[in-house]
């Protein structure tokens, strides 16, 4: 399959004025079209930074990354970002916005996406009047809008309650498995990034390189929640859990 | 059709008996210190020539209105004000704008604004009245100096007290300073602006009032200075009490503003 993303010897330093933390060691993986990979590891190895230096908002301290030509990429935060005065479309508009892409196609597209995923009757509401788990659907669509190739998304789900959680992760995965998207999650949810993933990378603690990645064999029309039902899916559970290694 | 329950119905009628409450004892209070300072000056048990009286702030009123100085007056002072406060808006939002674009620049300016802003602006006043001159210049410089740091202050803390998370997003679209100002940081401070209105409306009319004082030869401020200079306190009373009219109708005026454009 086509490479899309290499990243190698990625290595990032943060500074204060006290201490110099090393926060990525020596980061290498490649991501290919169509892919969904997750990257998992112990709470603040250094996960969302990897997704922030992909996206360009940090800078690296060292390492490579290269992308093929004309590859998009577009962020999703774990906090909906909706902003509370404007409207669910025009909120899901604000990239088009910014990137100068707003046209009356590109708005259509948009509008297709929140019929598509249900929004349509939410469209001219403000967030205020939306559950949780539309939210995180609406910032979903706001980072479809801008036809990225590839899709960041960082702990897209954890600011919600598990059920929800639940159900967004499907919706999510089936969306962007339907508008074949490239994905890149981060997140501390190990079961989560199971029933979603066909890689995962499993990183050390900080400072962090690569400790193992599985390459996961469902059958390739599961969905996350099905997949949860399947045996490999606790055995994959116990392996990931062994490699994190967790102390309290 | 729907109706409510019995326990919602008492729910709305102790709300509005706790509203008219409210409103009764505020009168009341107006009311009393009213009657009270008339009925103490009519039984001579206070001076009227140094305490004047409600009947007396009347006749000095309808004095005023009859020989035509009193919307002179008012009309000056409230041009005044509203000349100052638009222009300490504007240069304040600008100021504001420029030190949330640039944290440099905001940690540089940062112990000055706070030393002048805690300077006493009327010791200031002979000094402006030398360098600017006795005229409606010094009144608005000095309500200029008054407000304009107080509102710079509240609209900068506005600015920095978004959310950081908006921009973050508006930045992995790849946003420029300016769009994230324009779009995120301008809209989600409106309150903070209008606070800032708030403030601004009524130091500029203490400011202008001040400068008046000092220099002017028309206005509220100028009416209250020439009467305590002729012992006419009558004059000086009704000027303060002209004073508290304007300054709450203002006040109210920027509430339905807000009201109307913000709800």
């Amino acid at each position: 399959m086509e490479k899309i993303l290499q990243v190698s010897h990625l290595s990032k330093k943060y500074h204060t004025l006290k201490e110099e933390i090393e926060a990525l060691k020596d980061i290498n993986f490649s991501v290919s079209r169509g892919e969904f990979i997750s990257i998992v590891g112990p709470s603040g190895c250094g996960k969302s930074t990897i997704l922030s230096i992909i996206d360009g908002l940090f800078e690296k301290s060292s390492g490579e990354i290269k992308m093929s030509d004309n590859i998009s990429i577009s962020y999703m935060l774990q906090d909906d970002c909706l902003l509370p005065f404007r409207t669910i479309l025009d909120n899901c508009l604000i990239g088009l916005e910014v990137t100068g892409n707003l046209t009356s196609e590109s708005r259509q597209y948009v509008i297709h996406l929140l019929k598509t995923y249900g929004l349509e009757k939410f469209m001219d509401q403000y967030p205020k009047h939306l559950s949780g788990g539309m939210r995180q659907r609406c910032a979903l669509i706001r980072t479809l809008a801008t036809k990225p190739d590839i899709l960041l998304l960082d702990e897209a789900t954890s600011a919600l309650d598990y059920q929800t959680s639940l159900a967004i992760s499907d919706d999510i995965y089936q969306i962007i498995k339907k508008e074949g998207k490239t994905a890149i999650m981060v997140t501390h949810d190990i079961s989560q990034a199971i029933s979603m993933s066909d890689r995962i990378i499993v990183l050390t603690k900080r400072p962090a390189i690569v400790k193992k990645v599985y390459e996961l064999s469902f059958d390739s029309h599961l969905t996350p929640i099905q997949r949860r039902k399947t045996k490999d899916f606790s055995s994959y559970y116990d392996q990931i859990w062994r490699d994190l290694d967790v102390h309290i | 059709m729907f109706t409510y329950s019995e326990e919602h119905n008492q729910f709305i009628k102790q709300y509005k008996r706790k509203k008219r409450t409210i409103l009764f004892f505020r009168i009341l209070i107006l009311f009393t210190i009213l009657v009270g300072w008339e009925f103490l000056v009519q039984k001579n048990m206070i001076n009227s020539f140094l305490f004047s009286s409600p009947s007396r702030i009347v006749t000095t009123l309808l004095s005023l209105l009859q020989n035509g100085e009193l919307f002179c007056h008012i009309g000056i002072t409230i041009f005044e004000v509203l000349l100052s406060f638009i222009a300490t808006f504007l240069f304040s939002f600008i100021i504001a704008t420029i030190l949330w674009s640039n944290d440099t620049i905001a940690r540089i300016i940062d112990p000055y604004i706070t030393i002048i802003n805690s300077l006493p602006k009327v010791a200031l006043g002979p000094l402006i009245i030398i360098w600017v001159g006795a005229s409606i210049y010094s009144i608005i410089c000095m309500a200029f100096m008054i407000s304009f740091f107080v509102t710079v202050l509240t609209i900068y803390q506005g600015f920095i007290s978004i959310n950081h998370n908006y921009i973050t997003m508006l930045q992995s679209f790849g946003a420029n300073k300016w769009q994230i100002f324009t779009k995120i940081i301008f809209p989600s401070s409106f309150d903070s602006i209008i606070s800032s209105l708030k403030i601004n409306i009524s130091m500029s009319l203490i400011g202008v009032i001040m400068g008046e004082l000092l220099v002017s030869k028309n206005g509220l401020g100028y009416l209250i200075m020439y009467g305590s200079q002729v012992f006419q306190i009558d004059l000086v009373i009704t000027g303060v009490f002209l004073l508290g009219i304007i300054s709450s109708l203002m006040y109210f005026i920027l509430v339905l503003f807000e009201k109307k454009f913000f709800n």
